[in-house]
């Protein structure tokens, strides 16, 4: 950044500086980027877990596997299940998103909320049609 | 003149790539594992242990397990650069997420080849 860029007063007088993240209205595009982050989070700390207990039940006898079918109807599993999926979806929908924005396509300001509105109601429409065969 | 470069640690480039590589990696494989569930129509035990019997499925799976644990590396080690500030918690926490993440590794490694399988 050259001098010039600089505004003269940094900041200006009187003007109040506002860095409380929970204080600002937070752009949609801001709200994605959050939730793929604390989605990330998610699946590292429960999902990945979750998983591998999970394929290494299911591969292990008949008995496991409907042990962990029986287990998985619990209505607390299925929340929790409901949750991962998706924290899963969204961190998909959300990559995709950024693997586009990589490659230039859709990097002005509308097609950027567009897109971000998207993933948010793709992953939530996705994370329904799941929900909706669990129950 | 020799050209030296005078800061920075340059990896971020790697990362940035190396993230993006794993995630369609990982990407490919959940279509996978859905088309064959579509066309399987649903997956019942027998298909599912099936599955895992093909070598070329364990070692995709494998392959999706290693691109995951890069991608939640990187993902995570930002995560904790970015909002834990004292250097030794963060060091700490950060070689706790390697622990696990070898760990998980070990785990995939154990129910795909395994004395169980």
């Amino acid at each position: 950044m050259s001098d010039s860029e600089l505004p003269a007063e940094l900041p200006r007088a009187g003007r109040p500086v506002y860095l409380n993240l929970l204080a600002i209205r937070q752009p949609v595009p801001a709200i994605v980027s959050i939730l793929h982050r604390v989605s990330g989070a998610l699946l590292f700390l429960v999902g990945i877990p979750l998983l591998l207990w999970a394929v290494q039940q299911s591969l292990a006898s008949p008995e496991a596997w409907a042990a962990l079918r029986a287990s998985l109807a619990h209505p607390l599993a299925k929340l929790l299940l409901l949750g991962l999926v998706w924290a899963y979806l969204h961190h998909f929908c959300a990559g995709i998103r950024y693997l586009l924005l990589d490659l230039h396509i859709g990097t002005e300001l509308t097609p950027l909320r567009q897109s971000s509105y998207a993933v948010l109601i793709v992953s939530l429409a996705l994370t329904a049609v799941v929900g909706a065969r669990l129950w | 003149m020799v050209a030296r470069i005078i800061v920075g640690a340059h990896y971020g480039w790697k990362d940035w790539l190396a993230q993006r590589a794993t995630a369609v990696v990982m990407a490919l494989y959940t279509l996978l594992l859905l088309g064959i569930a579509l066309y399987e129509g649903g997956i019942d035990y027998a298909t599912w242990t099936g599955l895992f019997a093909h070598p070329a499925f364990r070692i995709a799976t494998l392959l999706f397990g290693l691109a995951l644990l890069w991608h939640a590396w990187i993902g995570m080690r930002d995560i904790w650069m970015d909002y834990v500030k004292p250097a030794g918690l963060r060091l700490t926490i950060e070689a706790a997420t390697v622990l696990i993440l070898v760990a998980y590794l070990a785990w995939l490694v154990e129910v795909l080849w395994g004395p169980g399988r």
